[in-house]
């Protein structure tokens, strides 16, 4: 399997060749930031189109088709649009929060997308806490919410986001504890040791068999509500709230909420694919040696972009299929199931992993 | 070098956040500022290389006590409470008293200790791993925590009941 580091490591040393350590350091952090901001533009965009695409096909219709080849032009009209409607000011909301609270979603959104480990060796934030790191730093996006819906001063966010902070909440604690479930097999916390561990001994989902699996649909679940998409997309409910916490938005601060949305959905894919798929790992079958040399010739970062499109596929076919639920439905089904699920849940794999019942 | 530049830089955030969080006369925008402070200090783990400590700083401090704030302030609070009402002469006395008596201690302390490090090191990530956490956490013998840590969980526990009282059906 290809490892990036040797070309991280040779492109380092190229640099300290020419200039000081510090400079050079800068100018890597400098590729980086571009790096990930160029990628969270692109997905967004392949993201927006494919959503569009399959929406239209779950509802028999064709979807975009007539700017560009098949309607693959659209979504770069819709930036453009976004980008030059003006953005509107309110003389009753507080401008200064109302403003700001974009960000936090976006802050939060490209925190961790930083964490996912793309290929072996191409991680950008890559703790020994990767995981509790990954969990934390989503709750930053829950202020931006509220923020938004407090400061648009109007009745429609006032709800959404009381009901988003009510959702987001709920559903952390079930992705906690699913994460905590692949943590207890892998016994470790950094999210590169976790696929690693899964190229040397199979996928979580494999390997931890009953309790992974359910892991992993308990995971989809909360990772639905989390990215509020339908059925849990309460928070913005367009027949009854309008646009629920970003009504009062317009221009590119929307855009934002919406990049955002979009981005967390591929997250929510990419840490699933991460934590139970295996990531980069290829797919191999234990004594069909010719089979796996050929799997092992496709590069890390495009099992890990098949993977992650696969859990995003399964998200928009999930939010394409069910109605919304109401919010006493939705807290139910958080608190009285999938809640003591999880936590059962992490009995049995502590119980499997302790008697080594693991799939090897 | 580039230690003390990084700290400079979130030491300027914290004070200023800090500063308008207390000056600022709307309460939703004091709990924005906070969350900036807490940020910082966040930021200052993670420059000094405590990872966990600078998880937990986001995830407890940023994740859940401000929502928290913003939540019950959002219940509670008005878009147009902010015409001041003159507060008590023996609030303003009583006011004066603390925050005299916290700068003092503060400077008592400040005196009297020196700073152990003029440069700003990270220590190594292994150094204190998650697994040294977490065996110490639950450890019985002489520096494990598994005394306040039941603590901690009977103070959860009083809270839970207290909530539950508070909210059952008379």
């Amino acid at each position: 399997m290809f490892d990036f580091t040797t070309v991280s490591t040779w492109f380092h040393s190229l640099l300290t060749g020419v200039m000081p350590e510090w400079l050079a350091i800068g100018i890597e952090c400098l590729i980086v930031l571009l790096f990930i901001i160029i990628l969270y533009a692109t997905l967004a965009i392949i993201l927006i189109y494919a959503e569009r695409k399959i929406c239209a096909f779950f509802q028999c219709r064709i979807g975009p088709n007539r700017v560009g080849k098949w309607g693959v032009l659209q979504v770069f009209a819709d930036v453009l649009k976004m980008l030059t409607k003006e953005i509107i000011k309110m003389r009753q909301s507080d401008r200064l929060l109302h403003d700001m609270a974009p960000y936090f979603v976006l802050v939060a959104s490209f925190l961790t997308f930083s964490c996912i480990p793309w290929n072996k060796g191409l991680e950008i934030l890559d703790f020994n806490v990767g995981a509790f790191f990954f969990i934390s730093v989503s709750g930053i996006g829950v202020i931006g919410i509220l923020l938004a819906g407090w400061a648009s001063h109007s009745k429609y966010p006032m709800i959404g986001a009381m009901r988003s902070g009510a959702q987001l909440i709920s559903y952390e604690l079930s992705i906690g504890m699913t994460m905590l479930v692949v943590i207890l097999l892998n016994g470790s916390m950094q999210l590169s040791e976790i696929v690693q561990q899964q190229a040397d001994y199979g996928w979580n989902i494999v390997r931890g068999h009953v309790p992974a699996v359910l892991a992993f649909l308990i995971y989809l679940v909360a990772g639905n509500a989390e990215c509020n998409r339908g059925p849990f997309d309460l928070p913005e409910a367009e027949s009854e709230l309008t646009a629920g916490y970003h009504t009062e938005y317009s221009g590119m601060h929307f855009g934002f909420f919406y990049l955002a949305e979009y981005l967390n959905l591929f997250i929510c894919g990419a840490m699933a694919a991460t934590i139970f798929l295996g990531g980069w790992a290829p797919f191999y079958i234990q004594g069909a040696d010719g089979f796996n040399s050929v799997m092992a010739a496709i590069p890390g970062f495009v099992w890990f972009f098949a993977k992650a499109f696969f859990v995003v596929f399964l998200l928009m076919w999930i939010r394409w299929t069910f109605p919304r639920l109401r919010i006493d439905q939705l807290l139910t089904l958080e608190w009285k199931y999938l809640m003591p699920l999880s936590m059962i849940n992490i009995v049995l794999m502590a119980l499997v992993v302790c008697f080594g019942l693991t799939i090897n | 070098m580039a230690q003390t530049v990084l700290f400079i830089i979130i030491a300027a955030i914290i004070l200023i956040s800090g500063i308008l969080a207390v000056t600022t006369k709307h309460i939703m925008r004091a709990a924005t500022y906070l969350i900036f402070v807490l940020f910082g200090t966040a930021g200052l783990y993670f420059l000094m290389g405590y990872t966990f400590l600078g998880s937990v700083q986001v995830m407890v401090y940023a994740g859940g006590v401000v929502v928290l704030y913003i939540f019950a302030l959002m219940l509670t609070g008005q878009h147009d409470n902010d015409e001041k009402v003159p507060a008590a002469t023996i609030k303003k006395a009583a006011a004066l008293i603390a925050s005299l008596g916290g700068a003092a201690l503060m400077l008592f302390i400040f005196i009297s200790h020196k700073f152990a490090t003029t440069v700003l090191t990270a220590p190594s990530e292994q150094l204190t791993s998650v697994k040294t956490l977490g065996t110490q956490l639950v450890a019985s013998d002489k520096y494990g925590f598994l005394l306040p840590f039941e603590a901690v969980s009977i103070l959860l526990l009083a809270c839970i009941i207290g909530g539950l009282v508070i909210a059952r059906k008379r």
